[in-house]
């Protein structure tokens, strides 16, 4: 298991999402990926993306101006 | 064992591409979705830059229609190809920049395109023959067909029974009678199979989902293509056309005022990439300058800038003016009064 990190900071829904589905393309079940957004939606997008692709979210983190999710590469 | 069926689905968030997928998936066929996103696609997360909608939610539709059907959803950036769809419209534009016949033709291409890399058996539109002027047409579903490739493997489940019936039906793949024959602009067929399905809350956007169908986005869109003398654009241009007042007092550069604060957050991210300012003496909007403005064209900016602040009133302001490199410069000017900005500097 490797961990990784995606800045997705300015982008805004559905390229936070489209950036996290192409890099755990690239990633092996297990690995864990924290991307950093700034567009509040993502805590929406990117929790309901990974529930439809079979990945586990593990934390999500709201800041002021930073979003934070923390995922788990399922099959 | 039969092979198992499966259908590649265009999904764009609304009712008509959900009723179309489940009537698919009735049929026992396999089928996951796919979405293509030009950047022109309306997104409730474009408008919550601005603070005013911040109660609308900030969900994606064409996720939420893909976790309520039960199937996967690829999304597929396709800025870049998108482009020449948009500049070089082989049928033309809808009422406003809308190429809406090519893009349906480019995006079935792409999913035919999806469907051979995946080893899919057809594809599935929630097309509705009569539903749109441009798009959807008696007369265009067959060019779609023909000049996407997708040919008879392009089916469009709520209006099947008004067409030629496709390879998935002539192979018995899915049954034509459990298919429909909707047409014409009215919504009450739609409804009435999305109460059967249980659907009760979809998304219905009024306008489309494309800000090219907006009269004032695509009158930005012409104005910066005008101004700079060429079609080109990048998705930053995209992105920046839906936020802030637009002011362009001539070719060379344009002003780009925030309205709220949301707004002004989410510009804050280009000021490494814009020349930017604000009023230093008061509060006030954070502004964007594109383009190429001279000496006296900052201090016009400035004063629009001075403008939009609270300090509107004032005999005279000082406004921080940064370049890309952030390197800081005041410049004192007077605002600038209502009566001296033109109606057409506002794009």
């Amino acid at each position: 298991m490797s961990t990784y990190q995606l800045d997705a900071k300015r982008l805004l829904c559905p390229l936070p999402v489209i950036r996290t589905q192409d890099k755990i393309k690239e990633l092996q079940i297990g690995d864990i990926l924290t991307v950093t957004c700034t567009d509040p939606g993502v805590m929406q997008d990117i929790p309901a993306w990974s529930r439809i692709n079979g990945h586990k979210v593990l934390k999500t983190e709201s800041g002021e101006y930073e979003f934070v999710i923390t995922i788990e590469v399922g099959e | 064992m039969s092979k198992q069926i499966r259908a590649v689905s265009l999904i764009s968030g609304g009712l008509d591409s959900m009723l179309a997928t489940k009537a698919i998936m009735e049929q026992g066929v396999h089928v996951e979705g796919i979405n293509f996103f030009t950047g022109f696609c309306v997104e409730g997360h474009t408008h919550a830059i601005r603070k005013k909608d911040k109660v609308k939610p900030k969900r994606n539709n064409s996720l939420w229609v893909a976790e309520t059907l039960g199937i996967k959803l690829h999304i597929i950036d396709i800025i870049e190809e998108y482009k020449d769809v948009l500049i070089n419209p082989k049928h033309g534009y809808g009422a406003n920049m809308n190429p809406c016949l090519d893009c349906k033709v480019f995006m079935v291409r792409k999913a035919k395109e999806w469907m051979e890399e995946n080893d899919f058996d057809f594809i599935i539109t929630g097309e509705v023959m009569g539903q749109r002027p441009m798009s959807q047409r008696r007369e265009t579903m067959p060019i779609i067909s023909a000049e996407s490739g997708a040919d008879d493997r392009l089916v469009r489940p709520l209006c099947a029974q008004n067409l030629p019936a496709t390879l998935p039906e002539r192979e018995g793949w899915i049954h034509r009678d459990q298919l429909f024959d909707f047409s014409g602009r009215g919504r009450k067929p739609q409804m009435a199979l999305a109460n059967e399905y249980g659907f009760t809350d979809y998304s219905q956007p009024a306008g489309g989902c494309c800000f090219l169908t907006d009269e004032s986005y695509s009158k930005k869109l012409v104005d910066l293509w005008q101004a700079r003398g060429t079609k080109e654009y990048d998705l930053d241009d995209v992105m920046l056309l839906k936020v802030g007042r637009h002011i362009r007092p001539n070719s060379d550069f344009k002003v780009i005022v925030a309205r709220e604060d949301g707004e002004a957050r989410f510009m804050q991210g280009y000021k490494k990439s814009f020349l930017n300012m604000n009023c230093a003496s008061h509060r006030g909007p954070l502004a964007l300058i594109d383009g190429s403005p001279s000496a006296e064209d900052l201090h016009v900016a400035a004063r629009i800038v001075a403008r939009y602040g609270q300090g509107r009133e004032a005999e005279e302001v000082e406004v921080t003016v940064r370049d890309r490199e952030g390197n800081e410069s005041t410049l004192k000017v007077k605002p600038m009064g209502v009566d001296e900005m033109p109606k057409e500097w506002f794009v």
